[in-house]
């Protein structure tokens, strides 16, 4: 029977459901739309769709308010399974622990009542819980996919924008508002329009000393930060698919910065070995039948996009921001642009504001730029390999002496344990470097953790806006490897001069 | 969330491009438990500004805003739309918005309207002076000098902000099709219709 024949997908097997997303296809489709139509729980005649999801981080930060509003109208949280609580935003990245082990009290006011309130909330609808002094509490976004609960194929969602992360392991995943948290929790769907798909390719062999971060930061410089707005980017080319889990995390985080709610890359075995053996991830015949389905996801060949650029990874410096947009990026070899140079009237009056705000002068030559602070964490960059990339250029070296702070954040309490065996956070404190404790740390100022007005920060983060970092802080986004150069020289710093 | 269906008033006239969550509430004022209380820390980098428009008392507690494209961008803290609503915004102009806020903006009740930026630019001008009108029935935003503009809207969301509709009851309404969608989802795809009960 054809029916029987043409299904690929498990879901589409169903018995005959009106629904469009149910009926079946032959019609080659992109990763972006086999996944979509496996969560299509109705479609309204306005295009308007309601989205189940399949896994819910929740941080302290944006969930207050939507579990207020569901015990003021009395509604419970509908898969409390499904949903996963951690703190990570305004957590010091100090000490949680005093020597007797006692735990230290958070010392901000505001904080403390936002992390009290998580504490109390998570357990109080019947969901899981990490606390701050949990060996696997962690940044959310590196959380969810070191254990195991962020799946390839799954809808995921988050209050945070950078849950665009999680595409990295093929899930669909985006951030959400508040409203929209609490919708999850009670309804555990979304209402969506689909949006509509961008193929990004980068083909071709990257030089040495060239990063994930180098590339994901190449491609907002190309595309523009609202280049992918309405849009759900692809990340194709063999340069992905060479791409540890971990970078392709990296690449997907930062999918939000170039306009796009969401990033994907097609799982393929590199996820499959990444994800078997964590706490969350299916076992036996669930592991079987999840790899099955895993497989059949890729896009079609055949599959159109609705835009696609292609770059050659030949053309990716290491890359770093000189303004206050992810876009304004430079090769590192660059020079701080003029105004003048955009073609545009409003981009040039942003950038004229953006230098202003950035103390820097059209000319200068970036790697001239000194730093006084260095940053090397958040869910961008405070994986493994990022601290281990970090520590070979820190190894034998020592900070310079106008870096004033440099903290190297790892990204969850596991990711410090697995550095501190391989022997990492020796060679970063031997360095001159802080070793923390794992959060959001100088991310996003929202902790003790921030970088003085007028100052530079060499950052491993994602966002060089005004103020991200604190009041009048300014920001250079790059690798670890390029900061850990910067904390070596106390300027902006082509790593390849140091390492390789 | 309140009905919305037409808004009259000064709009500040801020034509900024790009304006990011960050800019629009900074993230040391995201510690609140409530939705109350932002508008204070609304802008508060633009404010240090000499001569900017959120500090001019001609646009106190104007009920529009208008900016530039891709107004809202970055972060997906929803304390950017709470924030306008308690500086008294109930609507924003913009060429466009980011994805994250005008679904944000729209749960709130504030009205998103993207206008060509010639629109913008001749309503840069008149909010100098005069008053815009904003009607989401007809889907125009008017001035007193005859400028007429029509702004498209998804059907839905102009149900939902016409009515003052909660998205969340009308959800759970449909309760019998998102049971059917996991019981059809524990069959097919079990490794995602759960986590392992150990845990």
């Amino acid at each position: 029977m054809l029916r029987e024949k043409a299904c690929r997908f498990p879901l589409n097997c169903g018995s005959g459901a009106p629904n469009r997303a149910f009926t079946m296809t032959t019609k080659p489709r992109t990763l972006y739309q086999k996944i979509w139509d496996a969560h299509v729980v109705d479609t309204r005649d306005d295009g308007t769709s309601l989205i189940y999801i399949d896994r819910h981080l929740v941080h302290e930060v944006t969930s207050p308010q939507a579990f207020e509003s569901l015990r003021v109208a009395g509604r419970p949280v509908r898969r409390p399974d499904l949903t996963l609580a951690v703190p990570d935003h305004n957590l010091p990245t100090t000490a949680r622990k005093d020597a007797a082990g006692h735990i230290l009290p958070i010392t901000d006011p505001e904080s403390a009542q936002q992390l009290a309130a998580l504490k109390k909330n998570a357990p109080e609808f019947g969901i899981r819980y990490i606390d701050a002094t949990d060996a696997e509490q962690g940044i959310v976004h590196v959380v969810g996919p070191e254990q195991g609960f962020s799946l390839p194929g799954a809808t995921i969602v988050c209050g945070d924008s950078h849950t665009a992360c999680h595409g990295g392991i093929g899930a669909l995943a985006f951030g959400i508002g508040t409203s929209e948290v609490e919708h999850v929790l009670a309804t555990q769907t979304l209402l969506l329009k689909q949006s509509k798909s961008f193929e990004v390719r980068v083909d071709g062999k990257l030089g040495a000393g060239i990063t994930p971060k180098d590339v994901v930061l190449h491609i907002i410089g190309v595309i523009g930060t609202a280049g992918g707005t309405g849009h759900v980017i692809e990340f194709r080319g063999n340069v992905f698919e060479e791409m540890s889990v971990e970078g392709r995390l990296t690449v997907c985080n930062m999918a939000i910065e170039g306009g796009a709610r969401a990033g994907l890359i097609a799982p393929d075995e590199t996820t499959f070995a990444y994800i078997e053996g964590r706490p969350y991830a299916p076992q036996g015949e669930d592991w079987a039948k999840a790899l099955a389905w895993w497989k059949s996801l890729a896009t079609d060949e055949g599959a159109t996009f609705d835009k696609t650029i292609a770059l050659r990874a030949e053309d990716i410096q290491p890359t770093v921001t000189w303004g206050t947009s992810p876009e304004d990026t430079s090769a590192i070899g660059g020079v701080v642009p003029a105004p003048e140079d955009f073609a545009d009237a409003s981009k040039r009056d942003a950038v004229k504001v953006s230098l202003d705000y950035m103390g820097l002068t059209p000319g200068t030559k970036l790697t001239e730029v000194e730093v006084q602070n260095v940053f090397i964490g958040s869910c961008t960059n405070s994986r493994i390999e990022d601290i281990r990339a970090a520590a070979e250029v820190l190894k034998g070296r020592h900070k310079a002496d106008n870096v004033k702070w440099a903290i190297v954040v790892p990204g969850s309490g596991l990711v410090k344990a697995q550095a501190e065996a391989e022997g990492l956070d020796r060679i970063i404190i031997e360095a001159g470097l802080e070793w923390r404790e794992p959060g959001c740390s100088a991310c996003l100022a929202m902790n003790p953790d921030k970088v003085p007005a007028g100052e530079r920060c060499a950052s491993t983060s994602n966002r060089n806006f005004t103020g991200r970092q604190g009041p009048g802080s300014r920001t250079h986004l790059m690798s670890p490897a390029m900061a850990a150069a910067a904390a070596v020289t106390g300027r902006l710093t082509d790593v390849r001069e140091l390492v390789g | 969330m309140k009905a919305i269906s037409h808004v009259a008033g000064r709009a500040i006239p801020f034509g900024r491009k790009n304006v990011d969550t960050d800019v629009i509430i900074p993230a040391h004022w995201l510690k609140t438990i409530t939705r109350e209380g932002l508008g204070k820390g609304a802008f508060e980098a633009v404010k240090k500004e000499a001569g900017n428009v959120f500090d001019d008392p001609e646009f106190s507690g104007a009920p529009i805003l208008i900016a530039g494209d891709n107004f809202g961008c970055g972060s997906s803290r929803e304390h950017a739309a709470w924030a306008l609503l308690d500086m008294g915004v109930t609507s924003v102009i913009a060429p466009s918005f980011s994805d994250i806020f005008s679904g944000n903006a729209f749960k709130n009740g504030i009205l998103t309207v993207a206008l060509p930026q010639e629109a913008i630019d001749r309503l840069m001008e008149v909010a100098q002076t005069d008053p815009i009108e904003i009607d989401l029935e007809t889907q125009t935003v008017t001035t007193r000098f005859q400028d007429r503009y029509s702004f498209e809207i998804d059907p839905f969301r102009k149900h939902c902000l016409l009515g003052g509709l909660d998205e969340v009851g009308l959800t759970m309404a449909q309760d019998d099709a998102i049971a059917a969608h996991e019981a059809k989802a524990r069959d097919a795809l079990p490794f995602l219709a759960k986590t392992p009960a150990t845990i």
